[in-house]
Order: structure tokens, then C-alpha cells, then sequence
């Protein structure tokens, strides 16, 4: 009695997960099996749930569509660079509001609040204005700079929350020893922050990797600018009404972010809950 | 923008007073030399600079270019002039700008209070499972989480698809003979329910892993004692976990309100707005005008109507906040 009551009331509990689980990874699977199937058994009326015959077809017409490598080099080149730019930048500023004392710090860290709630939905119009004028239009640190800017603030927020818990002790005895105070930094704080750069360059690299409206209206003649998510959201020029090609190519422009989250699933949790926490 | 600075200047930033925050801000004591001297402003100047250039230009921007007649001549000319607020008369005497204005508020409200009481459930949930299935829900929503925009809503083009999406094809089998070959996104509430599913489908993992790792703050002790004294579980939800994770809980919300106010994407991609008028949200509506009629300048009035709007729900919520923190103090 005492152990049945228990796992009996457990069945809607783990009823609910099965059903979050399977409604959360649906669309993701649906995705991939689509990718596999043979274009026949995707154009029939009675879809089934797992492909009765697997085909690379579609990811060869994908990856062999116009262009497909260079738009991946161009996400990838305009990412790494948002990102690294953000984390640099970033560390400075994090530091400087954790560890000194100075005039207008929290003036600095409430702006950097306001910063992150940017309506950069209400923006492409005078970004794409100024990027003209100076002759950034078409090219790709123009995004760069962009995803640098909408990446910025909470890279400093979830950094500033990782540094102010390192006990400042560790890095003043390191200084007694002889370090400098960057040294002492680059030693001893910094190997401990690896958790919080981690989530906050994730965070980057989702942001960037994903951003659609800025590489949509900001490279417009120059096609060979275009990155991963406008190519893809232009699908259906490229392959016809090709599904099977566009769940390939859709799951080739995925497969990075989810392999990266999944083996970095304990950290991004605890990595995010610590930035929305201590944010 | 600037109705948020006016109302929170004088108060703490927002993270003040949140629980399990580390003991003190920061600030050290004056090191050997005598204090940082210039160094704080030499860290802080790249992201002052790059903030300046890069968000608070643009803004500036968009205002002039809201009170100016500004269209495609103007654009390749530059001799746009100044007419005051003869844009924003236009805008709101529009009643197609009064009927985006409408469906982006029923748009929001809606993806927020679905979003919110699901990923609340979820949260709940994954704290009651055992080891197992709390990685297996934890590790399918960091999955949702990771996956790209586009993709994403093409996958759910996909599903939906009339001919050959699965969803027509599972609807028929249930019995729905009218879903066969349904047309989604011809219909305009069908539409809109779409990308509602889509950004609750998109939204949901990052609020409930956050309330989540809120949960796991609240004090055994209290739960324990609450049921010595045979409190139900609603009454110990009411009075111990949502207290405690209250300011979690508007931190999500006010960030869920902000993200589906500007929510563009997925409707640019899925519907360009349409069918009709059907999906356009203020977003949606500021690019059309601007990009696709090249009237810069109503488009940069309506996403200044768009920021204004936004910062109202913002000062509710710093208001909010600001007044519990008193409470707490």
C-alpha cells in the first residue's frame, strides 16, 4: 500500500514528461525524418512516422545547391567574430563593474539593462540608412557589428555575475606574489569564468547564427554575402517546392546549435539559470 | 526608451535584490596605488563607444527620419525636410495602424499567458520527476531551445503543409474529414494560430528552465514544514514557491512580453504578414511600410510607436519591481 499509493500517483506525473518530451522533440524529429525520406513517400497522403526507406538524396541536392558553402562560411565567419568581439569587449567592461570602484558604475550597468531590452526590430531602417551612407551596405562586418551590439549587454551582465563570485582575495594574494593585476586575473579568474563564457558565447552563437532580418535587408545586391538563414528562408526558389531538400538543408543549418546544446547541456541550463539568477 | 530612464535613474538597477545574488556588488577596496584611477573608463570605452555608434545613433536616427518626408527620392537624394509630426497624424489616423496596434497587443497577450502557465506546469513538473526523467525533459528543451529560428519555421511550414503536412494527415485519421488538404495559411485566424504554437513551441524551454533553476532556490525546510501542518498543494504553491520565485517569474514574463511584441521573424518567413492583413504585428507592419512601400519615414514613426508602446510595458514592470524590492527593504 504505502509503495503502490506513490507510484500510482506518479502515472500522471510521468504521463505529462512523455507527452513535453515528445511535443518539444516532434517538430526537431519530424525535421530529420524528412531529410531521410525518399521524395515519393513525402508526397504521399498518409505520412508515416518513420521513413520506410532512408536516402541522402535530399542532403546531396542541399549541399550541392548554389552556393551552400560559402553562405556557410559567411554565418560562420560573421558568428565567430560577433562573438569574440562580444566576449572581449565584454570582459572589460564585466571587470570594471565587479572589481573597481568608480564614478557612474551603476549608471554603466543600467544602461547596459536598457541596452539589452533594444528594439532592434525598430532599427533596420536607420541601420540600413547609415550602413549606405558610410558604404557598409552588402558586407558582412556590417553584421558583424550588428550581432556584436544585440550580444553585447547580456554577455556583460552574465560575465559581471560570474566575476563578482571569485572571491577578489584570490586574485589580491596572487598580486602579493608578485603578479600584476592582469596577471593575477589571467590566472587565477579566468580558468574560473570558463563556465560563464561558455553560456554567454552559446548565447552569441545562437544569436548570430540565427539572425535573419538584419542579413535580409542589410545584403541585398551583393548575393554572395547572404548567410545561412536567409538562403534558407528563400527555399523555396531555390528547390522548387523540394521538401525533402529543404528539411535537409534546414537540418544542416540546425545540426550545429543542437549537437553543441545537447553536449553542453548541463552547462547551458546552469550557465543560463546563473545569468537569468544573478541578471 | 527615455520614459524608462526618466522612471528608473534614481532606483538601483534591476538586479538589486534578487535572491541568491553573491554578498555585495562588487566594489573592492581601494587597491594599493590608490584607487583605478582611469582604468574602469578605459575597460568600459570599447562597449560605451560600440553602444553609442551602433544602438543609440540608429535611434537618433529613426526619430529624425520620423519627422521628416522621407521616401525613396529622399533616400537616393538626401534632401529629405522636416515636417514635424505630419507622420505620426498619419499613422494614427489610420485605421489599418489602430487594427495592427489591436491584433499586436491580442498577439502578445495571448503567446504570453500560454507561454507563461505552460512553462510554470513544466517547471513544477520537471522538479517533482525522478533523476531520469528530469534529464530526458531538461535535455529535450534545451533541443527546442537550440533550434535555429528558420528552421524551426520551416518545419513548421512543413507540418502544416496542406497537401502533405503530417497534421492535416493525423486530423483526417482522427475523424476531421474538413482538415483534408486545409489550407493553414489561407485562413487568417488558422494562420495566426500557427505562429501562436510556433513562438509558445519556441518559447517555452528557456522560461521553464529559468523558473526551473528558481525552483530549486527555495528552502527544503519550508516545504517540510508546511506539510507537518498539512497545507495543500495549491495553498504551499500560493504561499512558499511563488513568493520565492516572484521576481524570476516577472523577469521572464517582462522578457516573454518584449520578445513577442517584437516577434518578426517568424512571421516575415511563415506569412509575410498575410493572409490579408491576418498576422501583421506592429514589427511586421513598420518593415512593410518602410521596405516594400519605401516610406521610410511612416515605417520609422510606427517602430517609434512600436518602442514607446514597449517601454510602457517595461515601466509597469520596473514599477512593479522597484515597489516589491521596497517591501523586501
Amino acid at each position: 500500500m504505502s509503495t503502490t499509493r506513490p507510484r500510482m500517483r506518479r502515472i500522471p506525473l510521468n504521463a505529462a514528461a512523455v507527452v513535453t518530451v515528445a511535443l518539444c522533440l516532434f517538430p526537431v524529429y519530424w525535421m530529420v525524418a524528412t531529410a531521410f525520406t525518399p521524395a515519393r513517400d513525402i508526397q504521399s497522403d498518409t505520412p508515416r512516422l518513420v521513413p520506410r526507406t532512408w536516402t541522402l538524396d535530399h542532403f546531396r541536392t542541399a549541399v550541392g545547391a548554389d552556393g551552400f558553402g560559402l553562405f556557410w562560411r559567411n554565418s560562420l565567419l560573421v558568428t565567430l567574430s560577433a562573438v569574440l568581439l562580444s566576449l572581449v569587449v565584454a570582459l572589460g567592461s564585466a571587470y570594471a563593474v565587479a572589481r573597481m570602484r568608480w564614478k557612474g558604475r551603476r549608471h554603466f550597468m543600467l544602461m547596459v539593462f536598457i541596452a539589452q531590452m533594444a528594439p532592434w526590430e525598430s532599427l533596420i531602417i536607420p541601420v540600413y540608412i547609415i550602413s549606405r551612407d558610410t558604404g557598409m551596405l552588402d558586407r558582412l562586418p556590417t553584421l558583424t557589428l550588428v550581432y556584436f551590439m544585440m550580444t553585447l549587454p547580456f554577455t556583460v551582465i552574465v560575465l559581471r555575475g560570474f566575476i563578482v563570485t571569485i572571491p577578489p582575495e584570490l586574485e589580491e594574494s596572487a598580486q602579493v606574489d608578485g603578479c600584476t593585476r592582469l596577471g593575477a586575473f589571467r590566472h587565477i579568474a579566468f580558468p574560473l569564468l570558463a563556465p560563464g563564457l561558455m553560456a554567454t558565447s552559446l548565447f552569441g552563437y545562437i544569436t548570430a547564427w540565427n539572425e535573419f532580418a538584419y542579413a535580409n535587408f542589410l545584403i541585398i545586391k551583393q548575393q554572395d554575402n547572404r548567410t545561412l538563414p536567409v538562403w534558407l528562408s528563400s527555399f523555396q526558389n531555390v528547390f522548387g517546392t523540394d521538401w525533402g531538400a529543404t528539411m535537409a538543408a534546414s537540418t544542416l543549418f540546425a545540426a550545429p546549435a543542437l549537437v553543441v546544446f545537447l553536449l553542453l547541456q548541463r552547462h547551458v541550463t546552469s550557465g543560463f539559470a546563473a545569468g537569468a539568477v544573478k541578471g | 526608451m527615455t520614459a524608462v530612464r526618466e522612471q528608473t535613474a534614481p532606483h538601483p538597477p534591476p538586479s538589486a535584490g534578487r535572491p541568491r545574488r553573491s554578498p555585495g556588488p562588487g566594489p573592492r577596496r581601494p587597491s594599493k596605488d590608490g584607487g583605478p584611477g582611469v582604468w574602469p573608463y578605459v575597460l568600459i570605452a570599447p562597449a560605451v563607444l560600440g553602444t553609442l555608434y551602433l544602438l543609440v545613433y540608429p535611434l537618433v536616427r529613426a526619430v529624425v527620419i520620423s519627422l521628416q518626408d522621407f521616401g525613396l527620392r529622399q533616400l537616393i537624394l538626401g534632401d529629405a525636410r522636416f515636417v514635424g509630426l505630419d507622420n505620426y497624424g498619419t499613422l494614427l489616423g489610420d485605421s489599418r495602424f489602430w487594427e495592427v496596434v489591436r491584433r499586436t497587443f491580442l498577439f502578445m497577450a495571448v503567446n504570453v499567458a500560454l507561454i507563461m502557465v505552460l512553462s510554470t506546469l513544466v517547471a513544477l513538473m520537471i522538479e517533482r520527476l525522478g533523476r531520469f526523467g528530469r534529464t530526458a525533459v531538461l535535455s529535450s528543451l534545451v533541443l527546442t531551445w537550440a533550434m535555429p529560428v528558420i528552421a524551426a519555421t520551416t518545419v513548421f511550414q512543413w507540418l502544416f503543409h496542406s497537401e502533405f503536412g503530417i497534421v492535416n494527415a493525423v486530423l483526417k485519421d482522427l475523424g476531421f474529414e474538413s482538415f483534408d488538404r486545409y489550407a493553414w495559411f489561407a485562413h487568417g485566424p488558422a494562420a495566426f494560430a500557427i505562429l501562436i504554437a510556433l513562438i509558445v513551441w519556441q518559447s517555452v524551454p528557456f522560461a521553464a528552465i529559468t523558473l526551473y533553476s528558481a525552483l530549486t532556490t527555495v528552502p527544503v525546510e519550508l516545504y517540510e514544514s508546511a506539510r507537518l501542518d498539512g497545507a495543500s498543494g495549491t495553498r504551499i504553491f500560493r504561499s512558499i514557491t511563488f513568493p520565492v520565485v516572484r521576481p524570476i517569474f516577472l523577469l521572464v514574463f517582462s522578457l516573454e512580453v518584449i520578445w513577442t511584441f517584437k516577434a518578426f521573424v517568424q512571421i516575415w518567413v511563415m506569412t509575410n504578414g498575410g493572409p490579408g492583413d491576418a498576422t501583421t504585428i506592429l514589427p511586421v507592419y513598420a518593415v512593410q511600410t518602410a521596405l516594400s512601400s519605401q516610406r521610410y519615414d511612416l515605417g520609422s514613426a510606427a517602430s517609434m510607436v512600436t518602442v514607446v508602446l514597449m517601454s510602457g510595458v517595461l515601466v509597469l514592470y520596473f514599477r512593479q519591481m522597484f515597489r516589491q524590492e521596497d517591501e523586501l527593504a
